[in-house]
């Protein structure tokens, strides 16, 4: 019946709501049954007995009694049935968006982001439908339909049977043509998710349209594929709501059969008007739960399918880190060489290892570059240290200790990092640059913006450093943010410093005045930077050549000279980079 | 209010569509009291023990009912959903005839895709506006009229207690509820929106938040969010839960209020017995399209504020309009940059400053100058997705907002930084740039723009913003379109910025051979082959501070020497 293993899991974990609200329900259930009984007495008294109204009020304030205390409990059973849900999707909101974190940019990276968020905000709360409404349905399904088989057949057997033999005819034809039918309605949201993808296409690429004046000629594309699409998917729903359809004419058709069938008796005089009544009042309320289970069926679908993708996720191979082991009180980070020991990567699917038996030492506040062409397994060595992943063998030590030993918040502490593409949030300039070190003071922050060349574009922005930048802000150029980026740097203050070529988006002006910043930047700080520019690889303590995942030279710009020619044809291919 | 009213024009067109769905919905309510009426008429009936032949009547009814509830509501659906699609397609078409002239000035703000594609969403829920906000009071009121004629017909009093109930069911509940509720879906939005942003900061800088150990703080923020919206949520489900609970008990209400009044009269003689047990049924069954109106006020809310988010960015002046009696393309294509100014909205500084420059027919010029410095600006000019704040852009020695701005891009052939590619076949790419063009020409423009290899792959699809291709190959593509434009003006801005050096080469050398004779413009801080311009401009901070061809530049000794030995010097150490 659809009930996935794992969210069951989670459900059992948020049982208390979910039994209250079962139990609620049930009660409800009985009240209904209740209702159904004294309303039939109400009715048979006025209208066989020609009692008078007098003699009816107790049995009337009965009837409302129940009707207020089954309205009382439904109500209880769908609000405790919406907090084990909220409950639920808290702890699984919580659960994924923490996972993302401590999967990394390397996660973030390999999947779209609007695939993404769809799983993480559209994901979990399509789950909502699935644990409020399908599971709890399930059960009423069961359970309010032999309540009222048990209510009808003291009075009425035959009635009973005939309920008792249609019911099954609900699932039955929910399985014979639920399978198919259901198959067509996601083929038909997918055909709907994929014209709103296409529709989002067109607007962002409206202005190449223009460009090519084209964008009049679209206009009749999404006229004619929105016409194409409706005639489709009305192809698939005339199907798929041939179910609903069949379910609901088991509905109106047995209660339509019990009506003549007891009306036929009554005349033999093989039943009362009476419990007559009471039947055909139950018979719209046998089927209507079977009948709900159908509708919620879609729903149970949908949240079964989110799930797939959340759990994907959350499935992922778990904590990246090992064990911290207790260090001590002050790490001297900046005091002790960093050694990359038989240090291998492969990612998952490639057919040759990125980093293979990588031997190497980092020499504590020098300035080491890694130079080698794009592909080289340079990113990869960057993103070990940085420990946005883990080295599949070997070890990156410090101090004779592996860094994935080493607390991560810790770890993390100590490293300022400059990446090629910086990520500017989504709040002020201001903000963006104090992520560094949100206390740090006015003059520390004029300072930075000073060194980083940044003073010019703060004077030019509409609102100067309170400016909102990011998704919803001003645009900043490359160059802009990388500036942004090692302005970070300086406030962070970190013993380690990690660079990805820190002006490749940087005009060789702006970059002339940026480099003495930088070397300022490095001075006593153990610095890796990957370079590009000739001036930079030229400029640090200690060059290495990186070529298909292994070390190929290691040393100053001249011993490498000196070396041979390798140097200079790795020097010449990274030249053909940048040009 | 405005808003709303905005809206329900927009799906005017479909009011015979949405009165025929209303009506099969009116109708199969209607199969479900006739259903329950006949079935206690039946045994009401069969209770006096009358005569056989007498139970026809009722036996034909039930089946009548029964069997056209099941297929009324078939076609209720299908109607509704059809209508719904409709109504979609018309909504996409409405905002792209809307968004077409406001582009790309007005589309600036959405630059990741997420944040227009919840715009896309909006459009996408406003679909509902049928289905969820106009049909449940229309079909609510049908069966209170309904069941006024049905009841009045026995008894007045009655009649009106029914009436009283369904008033109290149809306008008390979704008030009081709205009123419970209000701000809620509203604010749901909201939280989602923030939520969003949140996210995407998230996927995009975690290792930034990881470094800065940021991502507590970042993960408890965006945690905050959802508890916010799960609040809320948790607000609107009470509230649902309560209303659902009170239209039931107004339906029991109205079944004492009607046996109060009119079980004295059967005593009495004055009603039938049978009508009080056939009555009773069809105001039980006539509540239930009273159940969805609660929620009706709540999706008002929600699409009433996706409309003002959508109107908000409609309700702009379009850059560029188009003159009324354009001049036709001139047949001479020099071009003639007068005193253009420019600044962005909302920025104090000018990004172009008194440019004036001019470039003869078919020869080749080239902008340098530092990032930053505007010189792509000028192409969003020239295209005229901006307008000069002061200044102007001659063609042939008319001013470009002469010409209809259509006409006016057709002439001119631009290759830019990021070429984007449509989620589409490689034909359908390429035939933007000519949309006649025979499968034979489109093979050509391929080999000349030095993709031979994709001769044979034009149906093949290029992936989501052409991302199954090389940055190489998406370059080649947009320098095949702009063979195939055949336009007599060419500007390059940036275009081989973003590839590597032997490509970049490669691409440069094609570029040259197809571009030959005809006016070109490039824009570049990349300074390689500089030679083969007849003039170079070198930019600084919106203005033109030096100009000639390249070896004068050279012994200018000014900003274009340094540029060039900064990016040259180096090779030579």
């Amino acid at each position: 019946m659809n009930i996935d293993r794992r969210l069951f899991g989670m459900l059992k974990e948020e049982r208390t709501p979910f039994i209250l609200s079962l139990i609620a329900g049930s009660f409800a259930a009985g009240m209904l049954i209740l209702q159904a009984w004294y309303l039939s007495r109400i009715i048979d008294g006025a209208f066989m007995r020609k009692s008078p109204i007098a003699s009816l009020l107790p049995l009337i304030g009965l009837f409302a009694l129940f009707s207020l205390l089954r309205m009382l409990l439904s109500w209880l059973s769908h609000t405790e049935a919406n907090r084990g849900t909220l409950k639920i999707r808290k702890t699984l909101f919580g659960q994924l968006s923490s996972k993302i974190g401590e999967l990394g940019p390397l996660f973030t990276r390999s999947v779209q982001s609007g695939r993404l968020s769809t799983t993480l905000i559209k994901g979990v709360e399509a789950l909502d439908a699935y644990f409020s409404q399908y599971i709890p349905q399930i059960f009423f399904a069961l359970f309010t339909p032999v309540l009222i088989l048990c209510a009808v057949f003291p009075g009425d057997w035959i009635s009973g049977a005939i309920l008792l033999g249609t019911a099954p005819l609900i699932p039955l034809f929910m399985i014979l043509i639920g399978k198919s039918a259901s198959a067509m309605t996601q083929k038909q949201w997918k055909t709907m998710s994929r014209m709103s993808g296409y529709f989002l296409d067109v607007l962002q690429g409206l202005p190449t349209l223009k460009l090519f004046a084209q964008s009049k000629m679209q206009r009749q594309m999404i006229e004619e594929s929105g016409e194409s699409f409706r005639h489709a998917t009305l192809r698939v729903l005339k199907i798929a709501f041939l179910s609903s359809l069949t379910l609901e004419l088991v509905g109106t058709l047995g209660t339509a059969f019990i009506a003549v069938g007891i009306g036929l008796r009554i005349m033999k005089g093989g039943i009362a008007f009476q419990p007559a009544l009471f039947v055909l009042l139950l018979t719209p309320d046998f089927y209507l739960p079977l009948r709900q289970l159908g509708i919620k069926f879609h729903a149970g679908m949908e949240g079964g399918s989110a799930s797939k993708e959340i759990f994907d996720i959350l499935e992922q191979p778990g904590d990246p880190h090992e064990r911290p082991t207790p260090g001590r009180a002050e790490e001297p980070f900046g005091h002790h060489p960093i050694v990359f020991k038989d240090l291998s990567y492969t990612y998952p699917g490639a057919d040759r290892p990125a980093l293979e038996g990588i031997n190497a030492e980092i020499l504590p506040g020098r300035t080491t570059a890694l130079i080698g062409p794009s592909g080289s397994g340079k990113s990869t060595l960057l993103n070990l240290l940085l420990r946005f992943q883990k080295p599949e063998s070997g070890a990156v030590t410090i101090s004779g200790r592996s860094i994935h030993h080493i607390p991560l918040e810790v770890w993390h502490k100590n490293i300022s990092w400059v990446p090629q593409h910086p990520t500017m949030f989504n709040t002020s300039l201001k903000e963006n640059i104090l992520l560094a070190r949100p206390d740090a003071s006015k003059e520390a922050l004029e300072t930075a913006i000073r060194l980083t060349g940044l003073t010019a574009f703060v004077a030019s922005l509409p609102e100067g450093i309170e400016t909102l930048i990011g998704e919803q802000g001003a645009r900043l150029s490359g160059g802009e943010a990388q500036r942004v980026a090692l302005a970070r740097a300086f406030l962070k203050n970190a013993p380690l410093l990690v660079l990805d070529e820190p002006t490749s988006h940087t005009d060789p002006e702006l970059e002339d005045a940026l480099r003495s910043s930088i070397t300022e930047l490095m001075k006593g700080r153990t610095t890796v930077i990957i370079a590009h520019r000739l001036e930079t690889i030229r400029s640090a303590d200690r060059i290495m050549v990186i070529s298909e995942g292994k070390i190929t030279g290691c040393g100053t710009h001249e011993e490498l000279l000196n070396e041979g020619g390798f140097y200079l044809e790795a020097l010449r291919l990274q030249q053909e980079m940048v040009a | 209010m405005k808003t709303f009213i905005r809206l329900s024009s927009l799906v005017r067109p479909y009011f015979w569509w949405m009165a025929l769905a209303a009506l099969i919905g009116f109708a199969t309510t209607g199969s479900s009291i006739g259903l329950l009426m006949t079935s206690a008429y039946i045994i009401a009936k069969a209770a006096l023990l009358p005569p056989m032949g007498a139970l026809q009547l009722g036996i034909v009814g039930v089946r009548f009912f029964g069997l056209a509830r099941g297929v009324l509501r078939y076609a209720e659906r299908l109607v509704s959903h059809s209508t719904t699609f409709k109504i979609l397609a018309k909504l996409r078409l409405w905002f792209y005839d809307a968004i077409e002239p406001l582009a790309p000035a007005r589309l600036m703000h959405f630059r990741s895709g997420d944040l227009l594609q919840r715009v896309v969403d909006d459009i996408q829920s406003l679909e509902n506006i049928y289905t969820r906000v106009l049909a449940p009071p229309v079909t609510a009121l049908l069966v209170a009229v309904l069941m006024w004629f049905l009841v009045g017909a026995l008894s007045l009093p009655a009649a009106l207690s029914v009436l009283s109930f369904h008033l109290l069911a149809g306008i008390g509940v979704p008030l009081l509820s709205a009123q419970l509720s209000r701000g809620v879906a509203v604010g749901i939005m909201e939280q989602k929106t923030a939520q969003q942003l949140l996210a995407l900061d998230l996927f995009q800088g975690v290792g930034e938040l990881q470094i800065y150990g940021k991502i507590g703080a970042h993960l408890d923020a965006l945690r905050m969010t959802e508890e916010k919206k799960l609040r809320l949520q948790r607000k609107s489900a009470i509230v649902e839960g309560l209303q659902e609970s009170l239209t039931g008990v107004l339906m029991n209400g109205a079944v004492i209020a009607i046996l109060w009044v009119m079980v004295p009269s059967v005593a009495t003689g004055g009603v039938s017995g049978i009508s009080l047990a056939i009555i009773t049924l069809a105001v039980m069954a006539s509540f239930e399209p009273f159940l969805p109106l609660p929620g009706a006020i709540k999706h008002l809310e929600a699409d009433t504020h996706a409309g003002r988010r959508l109107f908000e960015i409609l309700d702009a002046q379009p850059e560029t309009k188009a003159p009324e009696k354009p001049v036709p393309f001139p047949e001479e294509h020099s071009i003639r940059v007068e005193t253009l100014t420019f600044s962005y909205p909302e920025s104090p500084s000018k990004t172009l400053d008194q440019l004036s420059f001019s470039v003869p027919q078919g020869e080749h010029i080239a902008i340098v100058g530092p990032s930053g410095a505007g010189k792509s600006t000028l192409t969003s000019l020239f295209m005229r997705f901006w307008n000069p704040s002061e200044g102007d852009i001659l063609i042939g020695e008319r001013s470009i907002t002469l010409f209809d701005p259509e006409e006016l891009r057709r002439n001119i052939a631009l290759v830019s930084q990021r070429t984007y590619l449509f989620a589409q076949t490689i034909r359908q790419n390429l035939l933007l740039a000519r949309p006649l063009a025979t499968d034979e020409e489109l093979q050509r423009a391929l080999e000349a723009a030095g993709l031979g290899s994709f001769r044979e792959k034009l149906d093949e699809w290029t992936g989501q913003h052409g991302m199954l291709l090389s940055g190489g190959e998406r370059q080649r593509i947009a320098i095949a379109r702009v063979l195939l434009q055949e336009a007599p003006l060419v500007i390059l801005d940036e275009a081989t910025a973003n590839l590597d050096g032997v490509t970049e080469r490669e691409v440069n050398e094609t570029l040259d051979t197809v571009t030959k004779g005809k006016t070109l413009i490039a824009i570049t801080h990349r300074l390689s082959a500089m030679e083969r311009y007849d003039s170079i401009i070198v930019i600084d901070r919106g203005a033109i501070v030096e100009e000639g061809r390249h070896e004068d530049l050279m012994r200018l000794n000014g900003l274009y020497r340094r540029m060039w030995d900064l990016q040259h010097g180096d090779a030579h150490a």
